[in-house]
Formats: C-alpha cells, sequence, structure tokens
C-alpha cells in the first residue's frame, strides 16, 4: 500500500511539473514584445518596451525565463494581476472563497441527488420512471451552462424579481466595506461569516443569491453521475449474488439498496470525484453570467484582457486540485477495493 | 439469409436496436433538420455582403432589439442584427466548429491510442505521460488558454478545442486495445504475417472503435457548448458574425426589460439559445442510443 502511494505521488510532481512545462510554453508563445506591452499603460510609454524585455529578460532562451519563473513561484510570487490590480497570489485568495462556497452547496447535492436518480432509474429500468429521469438527464446534459442560467436570471430575476445575481446585496456589501471592524472576514464564505459574526441577515442574504447558481450547476452536472449509477445498477442486479439473494427469500429492498447499491457505487466514487476535480470549470460559465466574482470569473475576465499570470496560475491550481482528487480518489478506491491494492 | 456476413448481420442488429429507441429518432430528425438548414442557408437567407455571407446584415445600430416583424421574421437582436439569418448561418458555423474539432481530435486521438496500445512499451509509456499532463486541466479552461495565446477568433476557437479534444479517444482506444492484443484472433493473423498497420486497421479497429464513435457524437454536442461559451465571453467571432454564442452574447444586457414587460425581448436569447441546445440536444440523443446499442453489457437483451 505504502508503495502504492509513494508511486502516486512520484507520478503527481511529473504530471504537476509537466503541467507548468505546457502552460508556460503556450503562453511563451507570445513575442516578448507583445508580453513586455501588458505593463504599458500608456502610448507614451510605448517607446520602453525594448528597454523591458532587456530589463526583464524577456527574449531570454525558452529554459532560462522557465526557470527564473519557477524560482520566483517557490518564493510565492506568482506575478500581478491586471484584472484584479493586486498580486495574484493575493487576489487569489480574495476570489476563491466564492467559487468554493458555491461548490461546497452543489457537491454534496449533485452527488446525493444523482445517486439517487440513478438508482431509481436503475431498478425501474424500462419504465416510465426509467424513461421521464433518462430524457430528464439528457436535457440537462444538453444544456449549456451559460445559457441556462441567464434564462434563469431571465425568469427569476426580470419577471418574478425574487433572486439577484452578484454575491451580496448592494446596501449589505456597502455595509461590510463601511464597518471593516463590525463585520470580519473569518473564513470569506459570507454563509459562514454571517453565522459567526451573529449577521444572520447576511447569511440569508448569500444564500438567496446561492439558489440560482446551485441551481444551473446542480441541473447542468447531476446527469453524469445519474447515468454512471443507472448503468452499474442494472450491471450489479444481473449479477449472480443477486438470484442467490432472491433465492434466499430476501426482499427487494434490501437486495436494492444493501446488495446492489454499494456495489454500484464504486464507479460513482470515480464520477464524483472527477466531478469535484472538474468542478471549478463548471464554475466559469454559472460565475460569468451570476457576474460572482470568483476563479471562474477571474479566469474569464482575464483571458479577455490577456492577463497571462492569472491564466498561468489558475491552470497550475486546477491541475493541483485534479491531480490532489484523483489522488485520494485512487487510494480510497484501494482501501475500499482489495483487488487494486493487492494487484 | 441464413449465410449473411456476420458483420453485415451485426450492422443490421444494431440498426434495428438504434431506431427501436424513439429517442434515437428524434435525435436523427433534429440533426437532419440542421443540415438541411446549414446546406440550403444560401437559399433561406440569401447573403447581404457576397464577399462574407457569416456576416449578418444589419439596418443600422441601435442597441434596443426589435420585436418579430414583417421584414425580420425573428426580429433583431443588439446592434440591429437580424437573427433569422444569423441562426441560419449560425447552423452552418455550429457544424463547422463541430465537425473539424471532433474529426481532428477523434483522428488524432485513435491514432495515438492505436499506436500506444498495440505496440506498448517505451511508445506507450511516453505517449501515456503526456496525456497524463494534458488530462490535468479540465477542457475549457486549458482552450481558453490556448486560445488567448493564438489570438482571438473563431477559427483559434476551433484550433484549441481539437489541441484539447484528442486526450479523450487516446485514453478509450488505447485501453479498448490492450484487451484485444492479447486475442487469438490477433495472435492468428500476427502468425499469418499480416503487417501491423493491417492488423490494427482491419482487425483491431473495427473491434475498437465504438466508444470512440458514441464519444464522437456526444462530443459534436459539447464542443458546440465549449466553443459557443468561448464566443460568449469574448474570445471568439469579431462582432457581427453569424454564430450562436456571439448571438447570445449580444443579447445579454437585454435579459430583463423594462419594469412593465420584463420579459419583452425574450426573443434574443430563446432563438439562438434555443438553437444551440437542440443541436446539442440532437447529438446527444444519438450518443444516448449508439452506447444502448453498441453495449455489449446491454445489447442482447
Amino acid at each position: 500500500m505504502l508503495a502504492y502511494i509513494t508511486r502516486r505521488s512520484l507520478l503527481l510532481i511529473f504530471v504537476l511539473f509537466g503541467v507548468s512545462v505546457l502552460i508556460f510554453g503556450i503562453l511563451m508563445t507570445f513575442s516578448p514584445e507583445r508580453r513586455a506591452a501588458t505593463y504599458v499603460t500608456s502610448p507614451q510609454q510605448a517607446k520602453d518596451i525594448p528597454r523591458i524585455v532587456q530589463q526583464f529578460g524577456l527574449d531570454d532562451p525558452f529554459y532560462i525565463q522557465y526557470v527564473k519563473w519557477m524560482k520566483e513561484v517557490f518564493k510565492g510570487n506568482l506575478g500581478w494581476s491586471l484584472v484584479a490590480s493586486r498580486p495574484v497570489a493575493e487576489a487569489f485568495w480574495n476570489y476563491f472563497p466564492v467559487t468554493l462556497e458555491m461548490n461546497l452547496f452543489a457537491a454534496p447535492i449533485v452527488i446525493i441527488f444523482g445517486i439517487w436518480l440513478g438508482t431509481l432509474s436503475g431498478i425501474h429500468r424500462d419504465t416510465w420512471i426509467d424513461h421521464s429521469t433518462r430524457i430528464l438527464a439528457i436535457v440537462g446534459w444538453s444544456l449549456p451552462t451559460f445559457l441556462f442560467a441567464l434564462v434563469l436570471l431571465m425568469i427569476f430575476y426580470g419577471y418574478f424579481q425574487i433572486f439577484s445575481p452578484g454575491v451580496l446585496s448592494d446596501h449589505l456589501t456597502m455595509f461590510i466595506l463601511d464597518h471593516p471592524d463590525s463585520f470580519r472576514p473569518y473564513t470569506g464564505l459570507y454563509t459562514v461569516d454571517g453565522i459567526l459574526n451573529g449577521r444572520l441577515d447576511i447569511t440569508l442574504n448569500a444564500l438567496s443569491h446561492l439558489v440560482l447558481p446551485v441551481l444551473t450547476y446542480v441541473i447542468v452536472v447531476v446527469a453524469l453521475n445519474m447515468r454512471v449509477m443507472r448503468s452499474g445498477m442494472i450491471e450489479e442486479l444481473s449479477k449472480e449474488y443477486v438470484i442467490t439473494a432472491i433465492a434466499k427469500g430476501a426482499d427487494k429492498k434490501t437486495i436494492h439498496i444493501k446488495h446492489a447499491r454499494r456495489n454500484a457505487l464504486l464507479p460513482v466514487i470515480t464520477v464524483a470525484g472527477q466531478s469535484v476535480a472538474y468542478s471549478m470549470e463548471g464554475s466559469v460559465a454559472v460565475e460569468v453570467v451570476y457576474n460572482r466574482h470568483g476563479i471562474g470569473w477571474w479566469l474569464a475576465e482575464s483571458a479577455v484582457q490577456l492577463d497571462i499570470p492569472v491564466l498561468m496560475c489558475i491552470c497550475l491550481f486546477m491541475a493541483v486540485i485534479f491531480v490532489i482528487t484523483n489522488l485520494t480518489l485512487d487510494i480510497l478506491y484501494a482501501y475500499i477495493d482489495p483487488r487494486i491494492r493487492l494487484n | 439469409m441464413a449465410h449473411q456476413h456476420p458483420r453485415l448481420r451485426e450492422l443490421r442488429f444494431t440498426l434495428h436496436r438504434i431506431f427501436r429507441n424513439p429517442s434515437a429518432a428524434i435525435g436523427f430528425i433534429l440533426i437532419l433538420f440542421f443540415l438541411a438548414v446549414a446546406v440550403l442557408a444560401p437559399y433561406i437567407a440569401p447573403p447581404k455582403y457576397a464577399h462574407n455571407p457569416y456576416l449578418m446584415p444589419h439596418k443600422g445600430f441601435s442597441p434596443t432589439p426589435k420585436p418579430p416583424s414583417q421584414t425580420q421574421i425573428f426580429g433583431t437582436t443588439s446592434g440591429q442584427y437580424d437573427i433569422f439569418y444569423g441562426v441560419v448561418w449560425g447552423t452552418r458555423t455550429a457544424f463547422k466548429i463541430g465537425l473539424f474539432v471532433v474529426s481532428i481530435a477523434a483522428l488524432v486521438g485513435i491514432a495515438l491510442g492505436a499506436v500506444s496500445g498495440y505496440y506498448g512499451g517505451i511508445v506507450d509509456e511516453v505517449l501515456m505521460r503526456i496525456t497524463d499532463i494534458m488530462w490535468a486541466i479540465p477542457t475549457l479552461v486549458l482552450a481558453m488558454t490556448i486560445a488567448v495565446a493564438f489570438g482571438r477568433g473563431l477559427d483559434k476557437i476551433m484550433i484549441a478545442l481539437a489541441l484539447v479534444g484528442w486526450r479523450w479517444y487516446v485514453r478509450v482506444i488505447r485501453s479498448e486495445i490492450l484487451t484485444l492484443r492479447e486475442q487469438d484472433f490477433v495472435q492468428a493473423a500476427k502468425i499469418m504475417g499480416v503487417s501491423d498497420l493491417k492488423i490494427i486497421l482491419r482487425h483491431i479497429l473495427p473491434n475498437a472503435i465504438y466508444p470512440a464513435v458514441i464519444m464522437a457524437s456526444m462530443d459534436m454536442g459539447s464542443m458546440v457548448i465549449t466553443a459557443s461559451f468561448m464566443s460568449f465571453v469574448g474570445l471568439g467571432a469579431p462582432k457581427g458574425y453569424a454564430d450562436w454564442g456571439q448571438m447570445v452574447a449580444l443579447a445579454r444586457n437585454y435579459i430583463v426589460g423594462p419594469p412593465d414587460d420584463p420579459l419583452k425581448f425574450w426573443y434574443t436569447i430563446v432563438i439562438p439559445g434555443g438553437c444551440i441546445v437542440l443541436f446539442v440536444l440532437g447529438w446527444n440523443l444519438i450518443g444516448d442510443a449508439l452506447r444502448d446499442a453498441f453495449d455489449p453489457k446491454l445489447r442482447r437483451r
């Protein structure tokens, strides 16, 4: 087991190194002048570009620049973000809680709902329950997140005027900005901070702003979990131990819940883990449309404004999340399923 | 019919399975409809600018959308672009994106996966580690980064998505081939002195290709979604290009109308948006039906 974990960890370091080279390589395709131009704010400064290229060694060979960059990254210096107009590392911790908050609410719903729907669909295979859940899932899967978010906004913000975009209502944001002493951002998650500061109205307000983003995310993503759970259930229910259980006289519920579902859950763990790893991707569209200033919004904005250090930082961050989730999953998997561990 | 070629018999059975499924029929009808619109676009909506038919015609520059009327049957979106024209020519754009991205990604992925799975050893090791690295960054994020590096434009988005898309096919084809490689019929062909290329093309790929076909069908939809989102953000085609994602972006500030009529501008978003959804839904329904038809676990039941 220990050897297994060591091997996986080595692979992890290798993948991260590869990702950093890949991303650095992609963004090095900009000419040195182009990269220097990002730091020029007025036409008069344009004559400084050759000097900037010289000063920062922007026309050095690839590996020299890469090593230079890596040294800075290890010192914790990820560069300067134009979009956030502050250092990338500092801005990151401002944006991250917003994304985290949404995913903390959405992930459990996606996983539990997906397992439940998939089990239901698998047990009642080829009945109307199965057909309708499958159709719902495939329609949900076909909805582009950004479009669905816009339509929800049109209905619930425009027509019913219940939920509004953003993270908090304006008057509360102003209040927090004006009274930095009475509202301390302990975690950066407004729902939690509201409780910690004894301001339930802020918690409720933040929750009401979370309803639409979470709804959008869940409906679009739940289909995948459901699909895997369904085929898992169908496969398990056709196995011989189920026949044995029926012959023993076990009732249907026991067979479904205790025998089949437990085995069908194995592949779902992988998919659920994958969806955690990819959850950041799903939040890009949601954050852009609902104007929630999180990592996803930052990424989209940086892509449009050519904020290169931010793109590098976010790609690396996503790779770290992905690799760590996968490592955890593999270990979890090996723990649950002895066949993998002993191989 | 007793002596039908087995491959033909299987194909007939597969087609029967696919079309027994009503959702597959709906999917095919949707895609055929879009295909007809794309092919007949010059007749349905005659282009105004002969040099670039993908440019949406617009009368004036007023940002406020106009409702459907006699001349503009779907109304105009922000900037007075004709929605009907944009939707019709946008169908071509969608097919262009989907076909380009999926065919390149699938070809590259299948070729690399086949080589990697069939030969194994050092080739396999190197290719798989490269795939591992590509795998660690989500599609949208990597595609956006590549598109940024290449500069804006629809063609850049297509190239970026193709550069990202192949990794799925490599893994799927490779794992299929790993199980096939050891089978008796492959060994037999090897002993008979059939060349490696011929073994891969004639004996292995026909048996390993189905998961890739299913994936390609689903990918047609998801790649169009990703591309339209990138257009929506503003990395895509120049303003006025007939592209569904961009039409949604143009409508973005008009999702909420004046207070007395909040859904006044519904057509600006529902019409191009509906096209994206139906297009993607069509491919997904087909992919779903293919999966049911090809899945050996579900096939004969």
